[in-house]
């Protein structure tokens, strides 16, 4: 047992930790939000501020009844919220949130602050997004209910659409940074240009960071793009039947894959923890303001924009996305090719 | 070595169990904890590249594809009337048969391919499976041709499908 090894236990630990505490934090804020853009209060019965909203719906979702439909598939109705919330965390993993750290002298050698680092990260990010698809569509085949079914289904046609524009604005970032790994694609964006401009990746794939957030939007079924959840045609889409805790894994799996895309597009857009005025230790505060900043824009958007309508999301995705990201890419392969690397 | 005989088990046990299954979505979803137990092998080969693809192609993009076929099929079981009121065992013991010594064959080949390899290891060098540039290097130059004609067996399968769904179609218009 080395100190690194319990660093590292310690670190996936706490990693877990913050994203359950993440999605407590992203409820709150999205009700104070929500509140905030429609002049209203929000909570704040619970605690100061309403600060313990959260601790409260928690409870309150342990303490509800476990409800099952008849007709439903026993095993698939319990595994597909399991499949949800394993893909939301598991997709963290090779997110890097900080510079290497020996934490104040603790330990001998520095330690990365990333739970595993793959040389292949930003394609195990894309895989497990392409793997959680399955947790909605067998939640809603294994409900044997219709709204669920539907709701499932649209879900899982709209998450494979915009996958592609997802996984070409992911392909022009590496073709940039020529790598395969988040941390260095992260290293690349060090320093800034005349001293001035940060050489973030969005000053240099402006269009990629669009198409990114759209689909990162569309992947993670938030509003204008939340049609699995349409109340008023589907009443809760796939989720319709569940109930306690399996509702709140769906629930948890949504929260942790909003952060987890703010958290990538941090560090393939946004120069991850590079900032100016602090030092490279402290790096990973510039990234929590990164994400955070990435997070309310998302709860800003589902108070402004009203839902889309699905054929209008399908050619959208289709027509234009996903055109676009072809051409984006063709474009920064052809540039990287003339100007080189 | 106990991680690969782990993954080789749920590889095998998983597709042995696809096809034991009466429900098409237990044999999908059997399929892709096979796909991700191959893909833990790939891993364990030094080639993440390709156990990365493999679950986004086959487990995440094919078989969700598979999924929504057999979802929108609504077939739920396989034993539908026909084979309910198929004939009896000794009517059926020919055809069994045949399956038994095919069986029987095809474990005398594997058996016979696996001793005559001798198990040696693959003599492939090891960077042009894990570095990405090398592969598609490769695949663009060396492999350029079989990689082409295989884009063109798949657009072509795809042509080939649209037509004959339209084909469906426009007579039943008629």
């Amino acid at each position: 047992v080395t100190p690194l090894l319990v660093a590292q236990i310690v670190l996936t630990l706490f990693v877990f930790v913050m994203l359950l505490n993440s999605a407590a934090i992203m409820v709150y804020v999205e009700r104070k939000v929500a509140a905030l853009l429609q002049q209203r209060l929000g909570p704040y019965l619970v605690g100061p501020k309403g600060l313990l909203q959260p601790l409260a719906d928690v409870v309150k979702l342990m303490f509800k009844e476990e409800l099952r439909p008849a007709a439903a598939d026993a095993f698939l109705f319990a595994l597909a919220p399991i499949i949800s919330a394993t893909c939301a965390f598991a997709a963290f993993a090779v997110v890097p949130f900080g510079a290497e750290t020996t934490l104040f002298g603790l330990i001998p050698e520095g330690l990365r602050l990333q739970v595993a680092d793959v040389n292949v990260a930003i394609l195990v990010v894309f895989a497990i997004a392409s793997m959680s698809v399955y947790g909605i569509v067998l939640a809603g085949w294994s409900s044997n209910s219709k709204y669920s079914l539907l709701g499932g289904l649209r879900s899982s046609a709209q998450m494979i659409s915009y996958e592609l524009s997802y996984g070409l604005a992911l392909a022009s970032v590496l073709v940039v940074a020529n790598s395969l790994s988040l941390t260095d694609i992260v290293n690349r964006q060090a320093g800034a240009w005349w001293h001035v401009l940060p050489r973030w990746f969005i000053f240099v794939q402006p269009l990629g960071f669009l198409i990114y957030m759209t689909a990162g939007i569309a992947e993670t079924n938030r509003a204008p793009f939340d049609f699995p959840e349409a109340e008023q045609e589907l009443v809760a889409g796939y989720h319709t039947e569940y109930s306690s805790m399996s509702f709140a894994m769906f629930f948890l799996a949504e929260y942790i894959n909003m952060v987890t895309v703010s958290a990538v597009a941090t560090d393939l857009f946004l120069g991850g923890w590079h900032g100016p005025f602090l030092p490279e230790s402290l790096g990973w505060i510039w990234f929590l303001i990164k994400v955070a900043a990435i997070l309310f824009f998302y709860v800003w958007m589902r108070w402004t924009l009203p839902r889309y309508r699905y054929d209008q999301l399908m050619r959208f995705g289709w027509k234009v996305l996903l055109p676009v990201a072809v051409v984006n890419l063709i474009v920064t392969a052809a540039g990287v090719l003339y100007f080189g690397a | 070595m106990l991680m690969f005989y782990f993954f080789a088990a749920v590889a095998v046990l998983a597709s042995l169990l696809v096809i034991a299954q009466t429900n098409p979505i237990y044999s999908v979803l059997l399929l892709i904890a096979s796909f991700g137990a191959l893909s833990g092998l790939y891993v364990l080969l030094d080639a993440p590249f390709v156990a990365v693809i493999q679950i986004i192609v086959y487990a995440g993009a094919i078989m969700v594809l598979f999924l929504f076929v057999v979802m929108l099929l609504n077939a739920p079981r396989e034993d539908t009337d026909e084979d309910v009121a198929r004939p009896p065992a000794a009517a059926r013991s020919g055809s069994m048969r045949l399956g038994g010594l095919l069986a029987v064959a095809l474990g005398i080949e594997l058996v016979w391919a696996l001793t005559k390899g001798g198990g040696e290891s693959g003599a492939f060098p090891g960077a042009a499976v894990s570095s990405v540039a090398e592969i598609g290097r490769a695949l663009f130059t060396d492999f350029a041709f079989p990689f082409e004609v295989t884009s063109l067996l798949i657009i072509v399968a795809m042509v080939g499908a649209v037509l004959l769904a339209r084909r469906e179609r426009e007579a039943r218009e008629r």
